[in-house]
């Protein structure tokens, strides 16, 4: 019996968590729309619900009603998993995105190492979603996809090294804390530039959309998925989108911390500042997404291996003699 | 040179201008129009769908000397016709395949008297190819419901034909 209760009680907390994160997904694909549009002078979705906010609903919608069509090639298992894994790993990763102080669901020592760690794993939807086509444009799509996301995660990884160095630890509510006096994107904006571009390439975003290039992959990896699965995909896409933004958030802006310490700004509570954060970045993201051509692959693999990696690093040696020779390192 | 254009690719001054460019954009007035719900100006010119027209006193215009049947170059149009009793002669038949016609306006231009004339409804999509085997019928009847508009873009369009 105490075995169930503990189960109900966890499984609130998760939708209490999953819902929002769904919900704000909704919301946030059709703000990409509405941004696009109106860079070009366009008036994107605005038709369903005011301001067009529901537009994403009602895509879901029209996606669940359509027929799922499995190519009688590929191997279905394995097809039908690989959206599955995508959505499920953008979603597993938020657990320990700390909302305030106490609001998180999973407070654990290793927070950022696991962030990590899944949002590594997500390339394995791309390649299985890729592979189990048994087609020729989601597999090539595929590939690029998986050489993109693993030589940026190279780069996210040392910039994240650079901010552990002047944390001291890896719960990422001890790293929005460490920001109290300073958030870390002032002395570290070189890798917060860094950051942002290859968080872009990691969750292809354009100008790193190589692995879905309109123009010579039809649609990439996602190319013979339709329905719900497509849906899958597109869900698990821009929740890692929104991911991205938020760790970024933790790990340059401050978190949920208030920007000024001071008396009316401290008392609008620590998880609305975290979403404007968030929505800060994604505007970012967005206008990107608006104003840059696409990358070629070679121009890709060189800003990832030969520019952002030594500069990261050089970066690294020059934040830890930096902290080393002031006396700064953070003692635990 | 060189040293100049690392300090622009260090900085990201184009990737900055680019972006501050999209931010102006993203306040300016917006050049589409919300479609369905208002629409754009059209040009008394306009060659949309089709309409048979008639004169004030109700009798259809049409004489069928077949001169739109004969010019027209997707070969849409067919008519039949048959001399009245009071020895005028009018069409039986008056169809328009509107999935073959190519909107070129060769018949409105060859008619005589202004009988058959392009409208400016371009909203007739239909659900089934049915639909869209006009009659003399549906011309017509598309000739009753534009009458004002169309004898307004005739009468504007007069002096330059």
């Amino acid at each position: 019996m105490e075995y169930l209760s503990i189960v109900f009680q966890e499984t609130y907390k998760i939708l209490f968590l999953l819902i929002p994160v769904l919900v704000s997904v909704a919301m946030i694909v059709w703000l990409d729309r509405r941004v696009w549009a109106f860079v070009q002078k366009r008036r994107g979705p605005n038709v369903v619900g005011p301001f067009g906010l529901l537009q994403s609903l009602a895509d879901a919608l029209k996606y669940i009603f359509k027929e799922i069509i499995i190519p009688a090639s590929s191997n279905k298992v394995i097809f039908i998993l690989a959206p599955i894994i995508t959505m499920t790993l953008a979603l597993t990763a938020w657990a320990v995105i700390p909302f305030s102080e106490s609001k998180v669901l999973a407070n654990i020592n290793v927070g950022i190492l696991y962030i990590f760690a899944v949002s590594s794993l997500g390339v394995y939807g791309i390649i299985m979603g890729g592979w189990a086509s048994n087609s020729k444009y989601p597999f090539l799509g595929a590939i690029r996809s998986a050489a993109q996301m693993v030589s940026y995660e190279v780069s996210i990884g040392i910039i994240i090294i650079n901010v552990l160095l002047c944390v001291g630890s890896l719960n990422l509510n001890d790293i929005v804390i460490a920001q109290e006096n300073m958030w870390f994107i002032f002395p570290l904006f070189p890798m917060f530039v860094i950051f942002f571009i290859s968080a872009l390439a990691e969750t292809n975003r354009p100008p790193f959309d190589l692995p879905e290039a309109e123009a010579e992959l039809v649609a990439g990896y996602q190319t013979e998925y339709s329905g719900m699965m497509y849906a899958m995909f597109w869900l698990g896409e821009y929740a890692n989108i929104l991911l991205m933004c938020a760790l970024g958030s933790i790990l340059f802006l401050g978190g949920w911390l208030s920007p000024i310490d001071l008396y009316p700004f401290n008392l609008i509570p620590g998880f609305i500042w975290l979403i404007f954060k968030i929505l800060f970045l994604f505007m970012l993201f967005a206008l990107v997404k608006a104003i840059v051509p696409r990358y070629r692959y070679d121009q890709l693999m060189r800003l990832g291996w030969k520019i952002f990696l030594p500069l990261s690093l050089t970066y690294v040696v020059l934040t830890a003699s930096f902290l080393f020779y002031f006396n700064l390192l953070p003692t635990i | 040179m060189k040293i100049a254009r690392f300090f622009k690719t260090i900085l990201m001054t184009d990737f900055i201008s680019g972006l501050l460019i999209a931010i102006k954009e993203l306040f300016k007035s917006k050049k589409t129009i919300n479609y369905p719900f208002e629409k754009g100006k059209i040009s008394p010119r306009f060659r949309g769908e089709h309409a048979l027209r008639r004169y004030p006193n109700g009798e259809e215009r049409c004489i069928a000397c077949k001169l739109c049947e004969a010019v027209c170059p997707a070969q849409a149009i067919t008519i039949e016709s048959s001399q009245r009793s009071d020895g005028s002669r009018k069409t039986t038949r008056y169809d328009i395949d509107m999935m073959k016609c190519i909107y070129c306006g060769l018949c409105e231009e060859s008619c005589p008297v202004d009988a058959i004339v392009q409208g400016p409804n371009f909203e007739f999509s239909t659900e089934t190819r049915e639909e869209l085997y006009y009659t003399k019928e549906k011309l017509l009847d598309n000739g009753d419901r534009w009458e004002n508009i169309l004898a307004a873009n005739i009468k504007s369009d007069n002096p330059y034909r």
